[in-house]
């Protein structure tokens, strides 16, 4: 019965030519649109604790207890491996002598703005590399070459050309951040999606226009990539430097504190030194590059789990 | 066909949409070359709707391309007097470091729109292709026929008198292929716009156009063209649909076998 009605509908809507067609079209977009779209659910707050916070903590939980054990059985020397109390001791001597902050900033001052350097010189010629087909062949195999070249290596010859100052501190931060930064825009790049580029030349958006709303943007995770791996380059470069070159001038940074606990054969203040470096490099990527890359590769739906 | 001229008329004075003149194209090096399209010529009146329809290998993307400046022909001359060409594509093509309104604005930014105008005349164009509200919403979190509705919003932001559409809705499901198609034959409708469409489905070309242009296959060369009075707004079932269908297939299958015997 249901099939007999079926077929007479349609052999009069064949006549017909599908007068009722537009009618509903709203609706049945509508209806289509509502089923498509996904539903977005959030992951619970103690899901996220469980998942992203425990395990690290669990993780240096187990390191400092395997190292309080060592030092208790006394397997190892004490004055190879200070125990964790010591080192405590001597964050909290710095912290009372006012010096510990001081360290820090000494350090970090120069960290951030050696980075910022080399972002204002890194970006440009990274963008020149990528888009001009002679300067990639003239010098970005050196480029690239450079990022393997280990940084600390350029500190002799920053000394001898400019003294033991700032400028040569600098200069060593930008020697090794430089080709990160811009070789991490070049690899983003050339990860555009060549249709990008041409939905973009069909919007009329060509040369300038083009670089700076489709490729710009359309590599911006690449460049981010780039942009972590140059801050890690500028941070290990520095501390190079500063442990290489020390003078009364510098003041104390991280590097120095490291080396004066070499010399002063305090062990404690070198595993001192040694853990506020890595907790310096450890923030700055928490802090600012791990939230600026999440964010970026969740607006664009390339992040799994939201 | 009396009508589109009308059409045509209160649109713009010129007598085409486009017009592609004995265009060759040729790929390779210079000795090793490969000819793609071979001397085609084709005219788009302003507010016609033709299909270019051809197998795999006729070149009928590489055309498009051309038509949209995309490339240049190796012989042969291609005028849009319209200006710029909007190109849609398969693939939404749609920026996803921006939301669907801020890709139809920055359409209307590269056009010149002042920047007062443009987040007003973005909810025009969303509300065209009824999408109301999704301004806001990031490419991802929309469905592919929500995409390609958002794409051609885009396109018509360029505010070209030409749109070239490469299979714009070949990678979507049927269901939504189908209400998409209503929804282009109804827009073409209230703008007037001509449309150069690409698709190697038969019916689709015969359910959309006003003229469909069979195109052989290595190179490229036109075949046949039809012209559809079948009266809009058509149905893909259609009997119409489907008896014109059934011929072009049946020359469509012989341009293919003329490739197996050599």
């Amino acid at each position: 019965m249901a099939s007999t009605e079926t077929s007479t509908q349609s052999s009069t809507r064949r006549g017909g030519a599908g007068t009722a067609a537009l009618s509903g079209l709203a609706g049945l977009e509508a209806g289509l649109d509502a089923l498509e779209t996904a539903v977005v659910t959030s992951t619970p707050r103690s899901e996220v604790l469980r998942r992203k916070v425990l395990p690290p903590v669990v993780a240096v939980a187990l390191v400092l207890v395997v190292w309080q054990v060592l030092t208790w059985t006394q397997i190892v020397d004490p004055y190879k491996l200070p125990s964790p109390s010591a080192v405590w001791s001597e964050v909290v001597d710095a912290w009372l002598q006012g010096t510990l902050l001081d360290y820090i900033w000494t350090s970090l001052w120069r960290g951030v703005s050696g980075f910022l350097l080399a972002l204002v010189i890194g970006t440009p010629l990274g963008l020149l590399v990528a888009r001009v087909r002679f300067v990639r062949a003239a010098i970005g195999p050196i480029l690239s070459g450079l990022q393997s070249l280990p940084s600390v290596a350029w500190v002799p010859p920053a000394v001898l050309w400019l003294g033991l100052n700032d400028s040569m501190m600098y200069t060593v931060i930008l020697l090794g951040a430089v080709p990160s930064i811009a070789n991490g825009l070049v690899a983003g790049v050339d990860q555009v999606p060549p249709l990008f580029l041409r939905a973009g030349r069909t919007l009329g958006a060509t040369g300038a226009r083009g670089t700076w709303h489709i490729v710009m943007p359309a590599a911006l995770p690449g460049y981010l990539a780039g942009l972590k791996q140059g801050w890690a380059f500028s941070w290990r470069s520095l501390m190079a430097a500063e442990i290489i070159a020390s003078s009364p001038e510098l003041g104390i940074g991280l590097g120095q504190l490291l080396e004066n606990g070499r010399t002063n054969s305090s062990m404690s203040m070198v595993f001192l030194a040694i853990f506020l470096i890595l907790i310096v490099g450890i923030a700055i990527d928490l802090l600012v590059f791990s939230p600026l890359e999440r964010r970026v590769l969740r607006s664009r739906g390339l992040l799994g789990r939201s | 066909m009396a009508s589109t001229l009308t059409k045509a008329e209160d649109r713009t004075a010129v007598a085409h949409a486009a017009r592609i003149q004995h265009v060759s194209k040729s790929f390779g090096r210079p000795g090793a070359q490969q000819l793609v399209l071979d001397d085609i010529s084709l005219d788009v009146a302003p507010g016609e709707f033709v299909t270019l329809l051809g197998a795999s290998g006729c070149g009928k993307s590489t055309l498009l391309n051309l038509v949209a400046g995309l490339d240049a022909p190796t012989v042969g001359s291609i005028e849009t007097p319209g200006g710029r060409p909007a190109l849609m594509f398969q693939e939404h093509a749609l920026f996803p470091w921006l939301t669907a309104g801020k890709n139809i604005e920055l359409a209307l930014r590269l056009r010149g729109v002042p920047k007062n105008d443009r987040r007003d005349e973005a909810e025009r164009l969303l509300g065209l292709v009824r999408l109301t509200g999704a301004h806001g919403k990031r490419v991802h979190e929309l469905s592919g026929g929500m995409r390609q509705r958002v794409a051609l919003a885009r396109a018509l932001a360029q505010d070209s008198q030409l749109l070239l559409m490469d299979e714009p809705f070949a990678a979507l499901d049927a269901i939504t292929r189908d209400v998409l198609h209503d929804e282009l034959t109804q827009l073409w409708h209230e703008t007037g716009l001509s449309v150069l469409f690409v698709t190697h489905n038969v019916r689709e070309a015969v359910r959309l156009a006003q003229r469909v242009v069979l195109l052989s296959s290595r190179p490229g060369r036109i075949a046949r063209e039809w012209t559809v009075d079948i009266p809009q707004p058509r149905r893909i079932e259609d009997t119409a649909v489907a008896e014109l269908s059934v011929e072009i297939t049946e020359q469509l299958r012989g341009e293919i076998r003329r490739h197996g015997q050599h």
